[in-house]
């Protein structure tokens, strides 16, 4: 059996480790286990070592031959790299990467920075959203004169959008 | 600006004298942002790899950061110009190894460094010396915020910057310090303290990062986690977490002062003996004796105005830089020849250690202590 780090040296430390009810296995070699501090139990950076690794199998449960459609990048070719194929990914294979960003971060949701062009098209279509309530509530109503001129704003907007 | 520029001076972040800067030789604070719908690099064919660097690097090179910067593609690099940039932590060890469709863009200055195409379409870092990872985000987050409005950058309202490893998804961002930890490895307190850190969620490293070992007492201290925490919050905690170890190793110090003055003396003495006389020297003992040096200077062994020649030669012996600094190629006996005998040059009129000084000021520092106990 390789090493699941260098993928070069035959296997010698056999690791299992349960995390949160999930038992994952790590294979290393005998340089790579010093390296990774395996050796010493209480300095053992697990996270580090395990990211990579426990995140293939994390994956594979997942549907089993899933492809994204904008890479062509599949789950074996996660479990290879550790790395994802491209941004559309993290669409492709949101459930099994649920669990796993879970199990690695603070948090599942984003709270830090949000960029200028994001905040403009969250803001535009809050604004989208009113105007067609405001529509479906004038068609509801009857009031055709409003109706028009909130089809015109939408109309207008939907550009703004798309420019 | 040409490599030879880069070369000839050291960064700023080497010579500035930054907050705590005695214990903490350098912040830095990188950020990983990749276009919508583009193969990440590690995925990219090479066509699309040139692509998207085509796309990037004329805004990168645009940005008022960048006047006057050094910028070039890593296949016109040679292998021992990418190690230079290495060891002075300007790429990564990860973005060395490419080649083609990869470039590094960096300022005159040598705070800023922005690479093209290493693990993510963009790498940007700031580097500050001595503990400002406030202030070096700050630049960071400018540079982000203009290359935002003219590039797409992949970005999800759930999972907030999307990057090629899970790990960095979120903010994207790395923080990390430097720190110079001598008196704690040297009383024997430096694996407690890692595995504190650990344990709330930050990575210690050594030297260059993920994997490396640690040499001349210096650890790399950063966060683990990208997602669910606010950028200055991280910032924040991290921040929190290094004053306590600065002030650990203030104390270690101390105690050493207090405690184990012979032991002390004698690793300063040792560390000026050989580094003054020695005719051959690995680039890790090199590292190891400069760094009882720099604490010789901190604790008044030696003058303060000693300072800039010590912290030089942490570069200057490391491989790359002593080659590039020599005309023909050297092997590794050959280094070690060359780098005593730079360090010695250097020492040359080096005083001595004068550890009565160091005695004095312990004693002022008690005197001090026992009026306060008064």
């Amino acid at each position: 059996m390789l090493c699941d780090v260098c993928k070069c040296n035959d296997a010698s430390v056999f690791l299992t480790q349960i995390l949160e009810g999930k038992m994952q296995k790590v294979n290393l070699c005998d340089a790579c286990s010093k390296d990774k501090g395996v050796q010493d139990p209480t300095g053992f950076a697990l996270a580090d070592l395990l990211l990579g690794i426990g995140a293939a199998e994390e994956i594979e449960k997942g549907a089993t031959s899933q492809k994204c459609p904008v890479c062509g990048f599949t789950q074996a070719d996660f479990k290879k790299t550790g790395r994802l194929g491209c941004s559309a990914c993290y669409q492709t294979f949101s459930e099994g990467l649920e669990s796993l960003l879970k199990a690695m971060h603070k948090g599942t949701e984003h709270v830090g920075k949000l960029p200028e062009r994001a905040a403009r098209q969250m803001e535009l279509s809050d604004k989208m959203r009113a105007l067609n309530d405001n529509l479906e509530k004038a068609v509801a109503e009857e009031n055709y004169e409003t109706a028009a001129s909130l089809r015109d704003q939408i109309k207008k907007l939907e550009h703004e959008m798309a420019s | 600006m040409k490599f030879s520029q880069v070369l000839s001076s050291s960064g700023e972040w080497l010579r500035g004298e930054g907050p705590h800067h005695q214990v903490v030789v350098s912040s830095r604070v990188r950020l990983a942002r990749n276009l919508r719908h583009r193969a990440f690099p590690g995925w990219a064919k090479k066509a699309e790899r040139t692509q998207v660097l085509e796309q990037i690097k004329p805004h990168v090179e645009a940005l008022t950061e960048m006047q006057d910067s050094f910028s070039e593609l890593l296949q016109d690099l040679s292998a021992l110009e990418k190690q230079v940039l290495v060891e002075r932590h300007l790429i990564s060890r990860e973005h060395a190894a490419k080649g083609m469709g990869s470039a590094v863009v960096m300022n005159r200055r040598q705070t800023l460094s922005i690479m093209i195409n290493e693990e993510d379409h963009l790498r940007m870092q700031a580097i500050r010396s001595g503990l400002q990872l406030k202030s070096a985000f700050k630049l960071v987050d400018k540079v982000d915020s203009t290359l935002e409005s003219k590039l797409d950058i992949a970005y999800d309202q759930r999972l907030g910057y999307l990057t090629a490893c899970p790990t960095n998804v979120g903010t994207g961002m790395r923080a990390s310090a430097m720190l110079h930890l001598p008196g704690l490895v040297l009383s024997d307190l430096i694996n407690q303290v890692i595995q504190a850190v650990n344990k709330i969620g930050l990575a210690v490293r050594g030297l260059y990062g993920e994997g490396t070992e640690a040499m001349g007492n210096l650890f790399q201290i950063s966060n683990q986690t990208t997602l669910g925490e606010k950028e200055e919050e991280i910032i924040a905690r991290l921040t929190k977490v290094i004053e306590t170890i600065i002030e650990k190793e203030h104390d270690a110090r101390q105690m050493l002062i207090q405690k184990k003055p012979d032991t002390l003396s004698d690793q300063i003495g040792r560390a000026y003996g050989v580094l003054t006389y020695a005719h051959a020297m690995t680039s890790k003992e090199a590292l190891n004796l400069l760094s009882i040096m720099k604490l010789g200077v901190d604790l008044g062994a030696f003058p303060e105005d000693r300072r800039l020649p010590i912290d030089e030669l942490f570069i200057e012996t490391q491989p790359a830089h002593l080659q590039k600094s020599s005309q023909q190629k050297l092997n590794a006996e050959e280094r070690d020849f060359l780098r005593a005998e730079i360090i010695r040059a250097r020492l040359k009129l080096f005083p001595k250690p004068d550890m009565n000084k160091v005695a004095r000021e312990r004693e002022r520092n008690g005197a001090s202590e026992s009026n306060q106990n008064e």
